[in-house]
């Protein structure tokens, strides 16, 4: 009874990347503890994803699939999941940290009653004991924990693990959804802009802040990361603009925001309170823009222009245009 | 209604976080505590919900350090009936075994609905308040930026990765709150007075062994130096050949 559980999540009949994420340190923690990897998809009309999960790598992939499930909900998801996770000889059972792995490992954790650690950068099992490394303080310390109690649950930060490319063709179980009580279930989603790239999914995040002086002037921003083309960048914002009303709180970055870990990360006006960076700190390379040579920012910038952003970002921007318009 | 608000006591946000000498906690030494940002939005929440029924109760509770009476008696003072402190000297990190400790105390009290801020921002779990709600076998819904309560039943609101995800839901339920929930209230002197008059209760919590354990806690790792590539819009050709070299272009 070592099996390593995947719970995938499924949007649109889409699996997102990050649970691909999460089958990557699966696989890594199913070699360790010696067993097989599961995953668990929950919804209407999974065909598609189940696809996609079978050729991740993974040994098995389950699917509750029925019109029952078409709408999340997490009470009914979580009993679901738990039931076939039990079944499964569930020794661990990671998800993505997202939207939805917040909403649910925690409650799938509580009906397996199992430990379980949230946001971790890092899992291991040695000897038998599951572990991870997770930042708290919003990333100004990181704790490393083990499990005292089985099955260990965790949720992993996105953009941390490289998302599973294993081949292969696992067995599809199908189990149909349960129709029954629902205490909590999406009626709707609603689209809340165009197109715009999630800020923790962002492969880039270009974020300004009070050193733009006026809320309009964040279009600066949003110019540059439109320029590196359509779904690549995610505008951020610190706490100091978002407390002005200048930008809604989904965008702010820090650590009553968002903790962010992209490739690439550009902090424009953006001084670099304590609040800010803990939320910025991981990414793998950081750019700062600011007028102040001695903003804490530069500190923990790879790359620092001293300068004014209204002359550097726009000349930035079009650098930035050319080079992705010619690939 | 009767609703039951989780608080707790944390170091503030603008912190500078020290390791203490055993490699597993902070040293708080110098450290200024205080309520959980997100507590805020949950207690605020909680006190219109009773103004817009003109019925109920509202109940703080936490577990942590008798210091967290002054946390306490804040929210009686902004309006809370009853505060509960449900003592511990350890630092309360662990989810489940929060989350179990909790549900067993919500269980001998009367309770519809459970408030609860998104996370607390010491240990930035973000799993309690889905975890408590599993365990008492309450509706759940994470991280909600609006909530309209409507006889029994709820809509709430709460950000998804480019989206906005409308949950339908009913009572009994455990609701985590998102900043921009509402506007929070300060208390007033006729409060603080009247916080001195309310039911104030205090015993030791009933917390099993952490179902996670810390080996250790540490500081990241600095980040390398970086460098000034240089001054004003000249510098971009050397900020774009960086980029290049790093291949993030």
């Amino acid at each position: 009874m070592s099996n390593v559980i995947v719970i995938a999540e499924v949007r649109g009949g889409k699996l997102k990347r990050p649970s691909l994420e999460a089958v990557t340190a699966a696989l890594q923690l199913a070699t360790a503890s010696g067993g097989k990897v599961h995953a668990i998809a929950c919804g209407s009309g999974l065909d598609a994803a189940c696809a996609d999960l079978a050729s991740s790598g993974v040994h098995k992939v389950v699917a509750i699939d029925g019109p029952a499930f078409a709408n999340y909900s997490s009470d009914g998801y979580a009993k679901a999941i738990a039931e076939q996770a039990k079944a499964a000889g569930a020794a661990a059972v990671l998800m993505a940290h997202t939207a939805m792995g917040k909403d649910l490992l925690p409650r799938v954790s509580a009906l397996l009653d199992g430990a379980i650690v949230t946001d971790a950068i890092a899992v291991s099992c040695e000897g038998g004991v599951f572990g991870a490394q997770r930042p708290v303080f919003a990333g100004k310390a990181t704790m490393t924990a083990r499990a005292a109690k089985a099955p260990f649950c965790a949720s992993l930060r996105p953009n941390n693990f490289a998302a599973a490319s294993g081949g292969g063709s696992a067995e599809i179980s199908k189990v149909a959804a349960p129709a029954g009580d629902l205490l909590a279930v999406v009626k709707e989603i609603v689209a809340s802009g165009s197109d715009r790239t999630p800020l923790q999914e962002a492969k880039v995040v270009v974020s300004g802040g009070r050193g733009l002086k006026e809320p309009q002037h964040f279009k600066l921003i949003e110019d540059l990361a439109a320029a590196f083309g359509p779904g690549v960048a995610a505008v951020g914002a610190s706490r100091a603009v978002v407390d002005a009303g200048w930008r809604p709180h989904r965008e702010q970055v820090g650590q009553t925001g968002k903790v962010v870990s992209p490739p690439l990360y550009i902090a424009i006006g953006i001084s670099g309170a304590i609040q800010h960076i803990a939320g910025m700190r991981t990414a793998r390379t950081i750019v700062a823009i600011n007028k102040d040579a001695d903003a804490p920012i530069f500190k923990i910038a790879d790359f620092g222009i001293v300068g004014d952003a209204f002359e550097v970002v726009p000349a930035l921007t079009k650098a930035v245009a050319e080079i992705v318009q010619h690939k | 209604m009767d609703i039951v608000v989780c608080i707790k006591r944390v170091p503030a946000t603008d912190a500078a976080i020290k390791i203490a000498a055993d490699g597993k906690s902070i040293d708080p030494a110098g450290v200024q505590f205080e309520l959980n940002a997100y507590d805020e939005f949950a207690l605020e929440q909680a006190l219109r919900i009773k103004d817009q029924l003109g019925a109920g109760s509202v109940t703080v509770v936490t577990i942590g350090p008798k210091e967290a009476q002054k946390e306490l008696r804040d929210a009686l003072a902004r309006g809370a009936d009853k505060a509960v402190l449900l003592t511990t000297d350890q630092w309360v990190y662990d989810g489940a075994s929060t989350a179990a400790a909790l549900a067993a105390w919500i269980k001998t009290t009367p309770c519809q609905l459970v408030l609860c801020g998104r996370q607390a921002v010491d240990s930035d779990n973000n799993q309690l308040p889905a975890n408590l709600a599993g365990r008492l076998g309450f509706a759940c819904v994470t991280e909600a930026g609006k909530l309209t309560l409507d006889n029994g039943t709820f809509t709430a609101e709460r950000d998804i990765e480019g989206a906005r995800e409308v949950v339908s839901a009913r009572t009994p339920a455990v609701i985590s709150c998102q900043k921009g929930l509402n506007e929070p209230r300060y208390a007033n002197l006729k409060g603080i007075m009247a916080a001195k008059k309310k039911p104030f209760e205090e015993s030791p919590a009933q917390l099993g062994a952490p179902a996670v354990e810390i080996v250790s806690l540490a500081l990241p790792p600095a980040r390398a130096a970086g460098r000034i590539v240089g001054e004003g819009a000249a510098a971009v050709p050397a900020l774009i050949a960086a980029l290049r070299e790093a291949k993030l272009l």
